[in-house]
């Protein structure tokens, strides 16, 4: 009965093995990590997982940076029966960000879990950390539906768990994490009864076979609402504006490091899933995806860059600062793919890819501010320009990058933002993206103003070097970006023209 | 679509499926009580399990075990076991979720000394007034 199985094991060097090792590295190196149990090997062998983990994303991105696709067959057993993984350059280049954040996170996690959370959670914190890192790698990596489920809630719980170790410094991490937990666990749900439709429909889970058999009967009511469904839940994970409530206060209680990663990532992985469901399984031409877009999508998004950035104006924190910030910055995220162009599409993972690094570095700078002057509120950072000027300045060049002014990553995706919106003669929207950059401007300038315009405080705790200097390499790699823009913008485009072939671009 | 009592009676996992997943998404939305709000969330998934494993029914298909001796009569059919395994797996996560909501209500009842979500607020509120009392005011964006 097994016989027809080795026709099919495509897989016999070590390299045809790399799409599930990007996924296997870390989720082995967690449980080891418990089962070993001792403080000071659990950070060093998380850092060697999640390096090991970037290299095998960088050499699967340089892989299929050409147009070339990888499918990968788990077990032998072929799709669309077996569970696939479809490596193309879209989720090469999101796997290459994510596991680029974790071994850029984890040097600066070492110092700043030591000083935020209890020493008894160290073990398991880096165990919860690679188990996230797993779930985010696999929801990317996967081609089949039901996958994505499944690796999302395997994120999802670490996430919360991990959000909930910031009760450590302050209890309302606790209820940030129940919060999110409901309303992650509704997301998660309504994205199941959206499979559960479409597999109703079609009697398949293989994302490319989906497509297929879609294309059909696109026109029937089970797949529109499967389609709601599923926007509908991945639009909790990805806090589109009004889904965002469990945002901020997760990214403001959870431990800085926490923050940062989640910034960085868990938010960047679910707007990927938004963009392999509406373009690959539901297809371009899936006209009432296309209605959705322009007159769901394309309003919420100018909502979010508009009234989230106006909300982050006025806060007295600089962590819930950024995270409302991040809020809006999802917002030209989403008006990149509303575009539905190639140009659009590129922009939008562009600046997926230059926010989460822009993010982290400031989520970092937020981690060492809050070891010096032991919380994030703008009263007690006065005068830090002064007390700590390396992270200060890596600060400022990364809320350059924030606003997008040239010369840094963040307006290299605005940039092509703008021309997506002028190719589609939608200048409105393209005015509309530059005014809501001045927002950025307000908020950005508030924290310049912060750091070097007051009297600065007396004392600074002092804090670890290692942690400054990160940092100051996560701002440095915002400007290499944002100067040498060949790599993101060729893999962007690489993406978005094949995710914009629709299930052609599947294979 | 005319409604018709076939069309009610042939539907009935669907409707059975709706009843379940809108009683447990307005137990989640409108209890204020931690632990109720899980329940809830667990009639919640539980309807989504219902109607995976309920799609899965074949009319007069059997239980999909093929003869040991492997000789398949193409006559015989078979339930579709498929939707049943992949509820396996969610009934696994639905667990996992719920482990870890209780362990933060456990959490938070030993932080706040209340597992209502109204008292809960109320003390946080408390808190983020003295915060903006000792940091100086911030507009909206802090509930």
């Amino acid at each position: 009965m097994m016989a027809t199985e080795d026709l099919h094991h495509t897989a016999t060097t070590f390299m045809d093995h790399l799409p599930i090792l990007a996924v296997l590295i870390p989720f082995f190196t967690a449980p080891v990590l418990v089962l070993i149990g001792n403080r000071g090997l659990a950070w060093p062998l998380a850092l060697i997982a999640s390096a090991l983990s970037l290299l095998v994303s960088f050499l699967l991105l340089l892989e299929v940076m050409d147009g070339d696709i990888i499918s990968y067959h788990l077990g032998g057993w072929a799709p669309p029966l077996g569970i696939e993984y479809r490596i193309d350059a879209a989720n090469a280049f999101v796997m290459f960000l994510i596991s680029g954040m974790a071994t850029l996170i984890l040097p600066f996690a070492r110092d700043s879990v030591r000083a935020e959370i209890e020493e008894r959670h160290h073990v398991l914190f880096y165990t919860l950390f690679l188990t996230c890192f797993t779930g985010l790698m696999g929801v990317v990596a996967t081609g089949d539906a039901f996958n994505v489920f499944v690796f999302l809630e395997i994120s999802s719980l670490s996430t919360y768990a991990l959000i909930a170790m910031g009760a450590g410094r302050d209890k309302r991490a606790l209820t940030a994490a129940f919060n999110y937990l409901i309303m992650g666990t509704i997301g998660a749900t309504f994205f199941v009864i959206g499979i559960g439709l479409l597999y109703q429909m079609t009697g398949t889970l293989n994302m490319a076979d989906l497509a297929d058999r879609i294309g059909d009967q696109s026109d029937s009511r089970t797949i529109r609402a499967a389609f709601a469904f599923i926007v509908v839940g991945i639009g909790l994970k990805v806090a589109i504006y009004p889904l965002h409530l469990w945002l901020p206060n997760a990214y403001v209680y959870a431990p800085s490091v926490v923050s940062a990663f989640l910034a960085a990532t868990a938010t960047k992985a679910a707007i990927y899933v938004l963009l392999r469901f509406t373009f690959s399984v539901f297809e371009p031409d899936f006209i009432f995806g296309v209605n959705t877009l322009e007159w769901i999508i394309l309003p919420f998004a100018i909502l979010a860059m508009f009234a989230a950035s106006f909300i982050a104006i006025f806060q007295n924190d600089l962590k819930r600062m950024l995270a409302y910030s991040s809020i809006a910055q999802i917002g030209y995220m989403l008006l990149g793919i509303a575009f539905l162009s190639e140009t659009g599409l590129a922009a939008a993972i562009v600046h997926l890819f230059n926010h989460g690094l822009t993010k982290a570095a400031l989520f970092m700078g937020v981690g060492v501010f809050a070891v010096a002057a032991g919380g994030s509120f703008y009263k007690q950072l006065e005068g830090m320009g002064k007390r700590l000027p390396w992270t200060s300045f890596a600060m400022v060049i990364a809320g350059i990058s924030l606003i997008g002014v040239p010369g840094t990553a963040g307006f290299v995706s605005k940039w092509l933002l703008i021309e997506a919106a002028l190719e589609k003669g939608w200048w409105p929207v393209a005015i509309l993206i530059v005014a809501s950059s001045l927002l950025a401007v307000i908020y950005v300038w508030r924290l310049v103003e912060v750091l070097y315009m007051r009297p600065a405080a007396a004392e600074v705790q002092p804090v670890s070097k290692t942690m400054v200097a990160t940092t100051f390499v996560a701002a440095a790699l915002c400007v290499w970006f944002g100067l040498a823009t060949g790599i993101t913008v060729d893999a962007a485009h690489q993406a978005a023209n094949g995710l914009l072939a629709g299930s052609a671009g599947m294979r | 679509m005319a409604v018709s009592i076939d069309f009610l009676v042939g539907h009935l996992n669907y409707w059975l499926f709706i009843l379940l997943m809108m009683t447990g998404l307005y137990i989640v939305v409108a209890r204020g009580n931690f632990v109720k709000k899980v329940v809830g969330l667990n009639i919640f998934q539980t309807s989504v399990f219902m109607l995976y494993v309920s799609m899965g029914k074949i009319e007069g298909g059997t239980a999909p075990i093929f003869p040991t001796d492997l000789n398949i009569d193409p006559e015989v059919l078979y339930s579709n076991p498929l939707p049943h395994v992949l509820i396996l797996t969610a009934i696994v996560v639905g667990i996992a979720t719920t482990s870890l909501a209780l362990a933060l209500i456990v959490r938070i009842r030993e932080e706040y000394d209340t597992i209502e979500e109204d008292v809960v607020q109320e003390k946080e509120a408390k808190i983020v007034e003295e915060e903006n009392k000792s940091f100086g005011p911030a507009l909206g964006g802090q509930e």
